[in-house]
């Protein structure tokens, strides 16, 4: 089983939505869409399904041509950031519709309503309309409603951004195990880098209707293409630096902070993308570079500790662990890991790691 | 919580209490006055008790005019609201359709309820009405100002002309607001049209087909200036609604006591019927 999208396009007047793109996604498989707002997850996703068309190019689905084929002949179903369910059908009856539609015998619907009510925790509320629920418990009924057919394409469209933060947790912890020993493959769209980390898979990096990067989720995260793609995959965004390199020393072109690195490459200009984790207040790893920072705003958020500095022309981000909260315009010291950090050309293409 | 008492906050209150009492609760209790009294002028009262009430309640006349009134009110809303959803349905979702749909459904909305009531007398005059003079022409034996049934078919031409278009956009606005993706969930799961209509439409539109229901049964069950110019009621009583024969009692014949009594006992049929009509329809409605 699989899916291949070949040099597809899509086109709404003068505008180009999606530039043409070359994606195969295999069987039993999870594969993010990452990417900022209107980067074209959803377009991209809606032309998988087969709820819109492309302008040009082809979609096939195991070796076959589905290209322009109803959406309702290719068995896929479908989550969206806003709680699809009918508004006068019970938790049980929104379940079984898909069931229902393509004629299930009624004890068959039942067991397998009651097996995916009972892994999306809804076991309790199956007599309930889905305005008696809280927002969580509604899409954990689409998210059920989408699982329960046995689909061959999953597509989940930003499933937990309308969701509060602790319930968006919750949902997202238990979203692996859902796809766990599933026949199909799964399309998930988000906006969060940490999302596509949790979810492991593959994750394609998306901006402006195109894909920068896809592969192996970690190998994405670890070795960007490209300073575009490291972009979309970082949050907070990455902090970037010119540098100059001569023989085995760098330095920055704004300061004379300087460091030793074992790269391969020509002498000359680069630009260095450091992760915002990988500027800490604390020594971490073995090659650690001191930078002077004064304090422009200092956040909190969640265990961890966000601090937006300057050095310079330098604006960067720092992200800590721990709690803390330092006073704006305060000078301080920060240390970066220097084998983190990611090199790229003047045309701002991967050159190497570490 | 503990609650502290403070007297001052009485003067937040005062203001509404005022502006409520003048433009309700002070004419409503005239009304209230004259409904339990006898007058012959000089501002001379004599207490009759609920005489006019029974009197109202066991007239003949009264309980004809109400049966017509119901008779008219459900005749259009059962031909305006299936309409104007229908209208709703067929309207254009974008583009340059949307602005000039929407101008022309409120047109009739903006016109004057007097001039419907003689712009419709005229178009339907069996002589020199088009209309009227049109069905003559076609082999009907057409004449609103004879025939009763005339009179009617006319009278609900015309509401349903003035009304239908409140439905509409109302229906209109309903429709608007579902997501797209919730027609695209029904495509995924190959729901039919009619599945579509009512599985998703119907029930998104209920809030707003319930306040279309509501404002259509109070404007129509309230209805005066409209069949007044067009057919003064006639022929013979034939369509004196509620407030027409009220009027021609209060201020025709200047039984001012029966009158009351009659505004009174109208305008708790009004209140009861929306109540229980609302309560019914919101019930299941949960917290939302």
């Amino acid at each position: 089983m699989s899916l291949e999208l070949k040099n597809v396009e899509k086109k709404i007047g003068l505008d180009t939505h999606i530039y043409s793109t070359n994606l195969k996604l295999e069987k039993n498989t999870i594969n993010i869409l990452l990417g900022s707002t209107l980067a074209g997850k959803t377009t991209l996703m809606q032309i998988m399904a087969g709820l819109d068309k492309p302008t040009s190019g082809e979609i096939w689905f195991n070796n076959k041509n589905v290209t322009g084929m109803k959406v309702q002949k290719r068995n896929v179903s479908m989550v969206y950031q806003q709680f699809i369910n009918y508004p006068n059908f019970t938790v049980y009856d929104n379940i079984a519709s898909p069931l229902k539609i393509t004629g299930v015998s009624s004890d068959e619907t039942k067991q397998r309503v009651g097996k995916v009510a009972e892994l999306l925790k809804l076991s309790g509320m199956l007599n309930k309309k889905p305005n008696e629920l809280s927002g969580g418990q509604q899409q954990r009924t689409a998210l059920a409603r989408a699982l329960v057919k046995d689909s061959d394409l999953i597509l989940l469209d930003e499933p937990l951004a309308n969701l509060d933060f602790k319930l968006r947790e919750e949902l997202r912890e238990e979203l692996p195990k859902l796809f766990e020993n599933r026949d199909c493959i799964v399309v998930y769209a988000t906006t969060e880098p940490s999302e596509a980390l949790l979810l492991g898979g593959n994750t394609a990096t998306l901006q402006e209707g195109k894909i920068i990067q896809y592969g192996k989720t970690l190998d994405t995260y670890n070795k960007p293409n490209s300073l575009v793609s490291a972009q979309v995959f970082s949050d907070p965004p990455m902090n970037i630096a010119k540098i100059k390199k001569s023989g085995d020393q760098c330095s920055f072109l704004q300061n004379d902070i300087q460091w030793k690195t074992k790269l391969n490459i020509k002498d000359g200009e680069y630009k260095v993308g450091i992760r915002p984790h990988n500027i800490t207040t604390y020594k971490e790893g073995n090659n650690t570079l001191e930078i002077k920072g004064k304090v422009l705003i200092s956040e909190i958020s969640g265990s961890e500790s966000l601090i937006h500095f300057t050095n310079g022309n330098l604006n960067w981000v720092s992200l800590s662990n721990g709690v803390f909260q330092k006073n704006v315009g305060d000078e301080m010291n920060l240390y970066m890991n220097t084998d983190e950090f990611v090199y790229f050309d003047q045309n701002e293409r991967l050159v190497s790691n570490g | 919580m503990n609650k502290t008492v403070n007297q001052k906050a009485w003067f937040f209150v005062i203001p509404v209490f005022v502006l409520v009492a003048f433009n309700a609760i002070i004419p409503l209790m005239t009304v209230v006055n004259y409904a339990f009294q006898e007058t012959f002028g000089n501002n001379v009262f004599m207490w009759e008790g609920t005489r006019w009430f029974k009197q109202i309640m066991l007239s003949e006349r009264f309980h004809a005019s109400l049966g017509r009134q119901f008779l008219f009110t459900f005749i259009i809303l059962f031909i305006q609201i299936p309409l104007g959803i229908a209208i709703a349905l067929t309207m254009p979702k974008e583009g340059i359709g949307v602005p000039v749909c929407l101008v022309l459904m409120s047109m009739p909305l903006l016109i004057p309820w007097n001039v419907v009531g003689a712009m419709w007398n005229i178009f339907a005059l069996p002589d020199i009405g088009f209309l009227g003079h049109s069905l003559n022409a076609l082999g009907f034996d057409y004449n609103f100002t004879q025939q009763i049934g005339d009179a009617w078919f006319t009278t609900i031409l015309m509401d349903v002309w003035h009304w239908t278009s409140l439905v509409v956009l109302l229906s209109y606005a309903g429709l608007r607001s579902i997501q797209p993706a919730y027609y695209q969930a029904a495509e995924i799961d190959g729901a039919s049209r009619w599945a579509i209509f009512t599985k998703i439409e119907l029930p998104k539109m209920k809030k707003v087909l319930t306040i279309a229901i509501l404002l259509r049964f109070m404007d129509s069950f309230m209805i005066y200036t409209e069949p007044f110019v067009l057919t003064g009621g006639g022929p013979g009583n034939a369509t004196a609604f509620l407030s027409i024969d009220l009027v021609k009692m209060a201020l025709g014949q200047f039984d001012l006591g029966p009158a009351a009594a009659m505004s009174l006992i109208y305008f708790f049929i009004v209140l009861l019927v929306c109540w229980v009509f609302y309560t019914l329809m919101m019930r299941n409605e949960g917290n939302q």
